[in-house]
């Protein structure tokens, strides 16, 4: 068996919380954000990450690259946990591990022109490189995400959305990363531009042999491009499939609810369609549901999910269900 | 009688950077208890016509044409007059419904001054009918919760709220602008399936403003399709879905990723919407279509009926298409 690239176990975030009118020395309350998450993923596969807002996918993304503080493991490539990395160790494994953030504008220096945006990555890795050769390699860059290189010196207002996040994506690809994680990378654009950003990064990932991590609210995109999706319900993992697999038997009640409230552009089938109601909002993460966190707003609940919390259980197809059976995906 | 009747809708805004054309000749009519959905991209024009019919046009816009509901002008028309339509005829719901409601205002006392203000109810009789318009919208113990402050509920009960609000005097019309893009799907799927229980209890007419054509599916018997401030395309929700007439409504389905299908490569629409500070003088989706041709850029063929309830706005015809 091949070494994954990034091997995940229990991954856990919190944040301390401090409310209003707190004493000085009251405790703050803890919110956890993830809580034990565990994954893996090998090189050139694309893994999506799927859940409402406040699920935590945010939070892992930025805890496997220790923007956020977090415990647990990262194992790169079998050997280095990189959550025990100082920040000066952590600074070689940056060019490996880049990142595509949501708000394409907000996440470019708007007093920075794309030429120097683009090459920043590249002067802080190879500080060796001549003036000449980062212009080279800028606007090949630039052409290889579809922008072009004449465009060098403008600055990141004169672009459009979808030109913007061509530009992170060109930043983040600059430094020859192994891993790419994209924090919903089309979730503001418009549906034209959208897929012009989905086709181009399933080319880049194909071209150049990337792992991704592709988090997005919206089910239809990561279908489109992941090969495995997780299903993330307040920070723990509901479900843990093939894209596929995941879509088309869909085991868990939580990915069942989330996969039927998808709206399909055909009205014959949207009018047709069976929902799973989900009723009622996603419970505050500062005092989750004990037992298992679903169970809330589950439809077939019973009286232990509200005692046991259920384990991610399986071996390809894994769910965290007690009323799942995990050989066969059936109910119990 | 139509409700409302839109003609040749014109919106433009005086910028530092010149005019902007925001929307161009929109014609449309919607009867009683019809659903109409409108879709477009960013900046195609889709809020500033909703804004134009309700007046609510930033102080540099400027809107010319017609909007006639239930054959009296309401396009440009004093303070008065307008004043009188909102919420007891027209009323609509935003998109952010966080900004759009009064945060230093409990819930309770900005429902009830609209019954107040409107129908001359009194304070007590007011709050007692808002209590039933939550109950309807189905905020689980209304009568405690209309006490709150908008802060206190979630994204998916303020929206409820919104809805609550906009119905409380049973217009005739109302105008969804985006009800459910700041939500996430599983909310989104709730607040639609409220919209249509109470569009069908209430048989108020609805235009429905969106950029998700799944949303529209479900909900409309009819789309409008606007691009770059102009009706590309106008048809009942199906034969819309199955047979696209213009060449921008078929980029725009088959640019969708779907989770009922398996796809392979999104078949895109290359280059990007027009600035609409230089509008283009012919068919705004002429330098991205792939069927244009050098009459495109100069004039766009008017809105014509083509098949019943269908319109197409087209130099090519069906046949150049096919």
């Amino acid at each position: 068996m091949t070494t994954p690239l990034l091997d995940v176990s229990d991954l856990r975030v919190s944040f301390k919380i401090r409310s209003d009118g707190d004493m000085p020395w009251t405790k703050p309350r803890e919110l956890k954000a993830l809580n034990g998450v565990s994954l893996t993923l090998n090189a050139g596969e694309t893994l999506g990450i799927v859940g409402e807002s406040g699920c935590g996918k945010s939070t892992l993304a930025r805890a496997l690259i220790q923007m956020v503080p977090a415990t647990g493991k990262v194992l790169w490539q079998g050997q280095t946990d990189l959550l025990t990395l100082t920040p000066r160790q952590m600074l070689a494994y940056r060019s490996q591990v880049q990142m595509v953030f949501q708000d394409p504008l907000a996440s470019l220096n708007p007093r920075m022109s794309v030429g120097a945006i683009i090459a920043e990555p590249l002067r802080t890795h190879h500080p060796d490189l001549s003036q000449t050769q980062i212009k080279q390699r800028v606007q090949q860059m630039m052409e290889r995400v579809g922008l072009l290189s004449n465009q060098i010196n403008r600055y990141p207002h004169e672009f459009s959305g979808g030109q913007c996040q061509r530009i992170g994506i060109a930043r983040a690809l600059i430094v020859g990363p192994k891993l790419l994680i994209c924090d919903e990378p089309v979730s503001a654009l418009d549906v034209s531009i959208q897929a012009q950003v989905i086709n181009l990064l399933a080319e880049l990932q194909r071209d150049l042999g990337l792992a991704m991590i592709f988090i997005a609210h919206d089910l239809s995109v990561v279908k489109h491009i992941s090969d495995r999706v997780m299903v993330l319900y307040l920070g723990r993992t509901m479900e843990l499939a093939a894209a596929q697999a995941l879509f088309a038997h869909a085991a868990h009640p939580y990915t069942k609810a989330l996969l039927s409230a998808v709206p399909i552009p055909d009205p014959a089938k949207e009018r047709a369609k069976q929902m799973i109601p989900l009723e009622g909002d996603l419970p505050s993460p500062m005092s989750p549901p004990s037992g298992c966190v679903f169970r809330t707003r589950c439809a077939i609940a019973q009286d232990r999910c509200a005692r046991e919390v259920p384990a991610l259980l399986g071996t390809r197809h894994q769910v965290a269900c007690h009323l799942v059976n995990t050989a066969t995906l059936e109910p119990v | 009688m139509a409700l409302l009747d839109v003609e040749n809708l014109g919106v433009t805004f005086a910028t530092n950077d010149g005019t902007v054309t925001a929307v161009n000749g929109v014609s449309f009519s919607l009867g009683r208890g019809e659903t109409l959905g409108i879709v477009g991209e960013s900046g195609s024009g889709k809020s500033q016509l909703s804004f134009a019919i309700m007046g609510l046009l930033a102080k540099n816009g400027r809107a010319t044409g017609s909007v006639r509901f239930k054959d009296q002008e309401i396009l440009n028309a004093a303070p008065s007059v307008i004043n009188a339509l909102r919420a007891v005829h027209i009323s609509m719901v935003f998109q952010d419904p966080m900004t759009s409601l009064n945060p230093y205002m409990r819930v309770s006392d900005q429902m009830a001054e609209i019954l107040t203000h409107h129908q001359g109810l009194s304070k007590a009789d007011a709050l007692k009918a808002c209590v039933r318009m939550l109950d309807a919208v189905k905020i689980p113990d209304a009568k405690g919760r209309i006490r709150l402050y908008p802060h206190e509920f979630s994204g998916g009960m303020r929206q409820r709220v919104m809805i609550a609000m906009a119905l409380l005097c049973r217009p005739d019309l109302l105008i969804a602008d985006e009800p459910t893009t700041a939500l996430d799907v599983t909310v989104q799927a709730q607040i639609m399936a409220l919209l249509r229980e109470l569009q069908a209890e209430f048989g108020m007419a609805t235009i429905l403003i969106t950029h998700d054509l799944g949303v529209i599916a479900g909900f409309c018997r009819d789309v409008m399709v606007l691009y770059g401030g102009k009706v590309m395309e106008t048809a009942p929700v199906d034969p819309l879905f199955e047979s696209p007439s213009h060449p921008y409504t078929r980029g725009l389905i088959n640019a969708i990723p779907r989770v009922d299908t398996q796809g392979e490569t999104l078949v895109t629409i290359p280059g990007t919407p027009p600035n609409m500070l230089r509008a283009p003088k012919g068919c705004p989706f002429a330098p991205r279509c792939a069927y244009a041709a050098e009459d495109c850029d100069d004039h766009l063929a008017p809105l014509t009926t083509f098949a019943p309830g269908r319109l197409r706005a087209c130099n090519r015809s069906l046949e150049d298409l096919a």
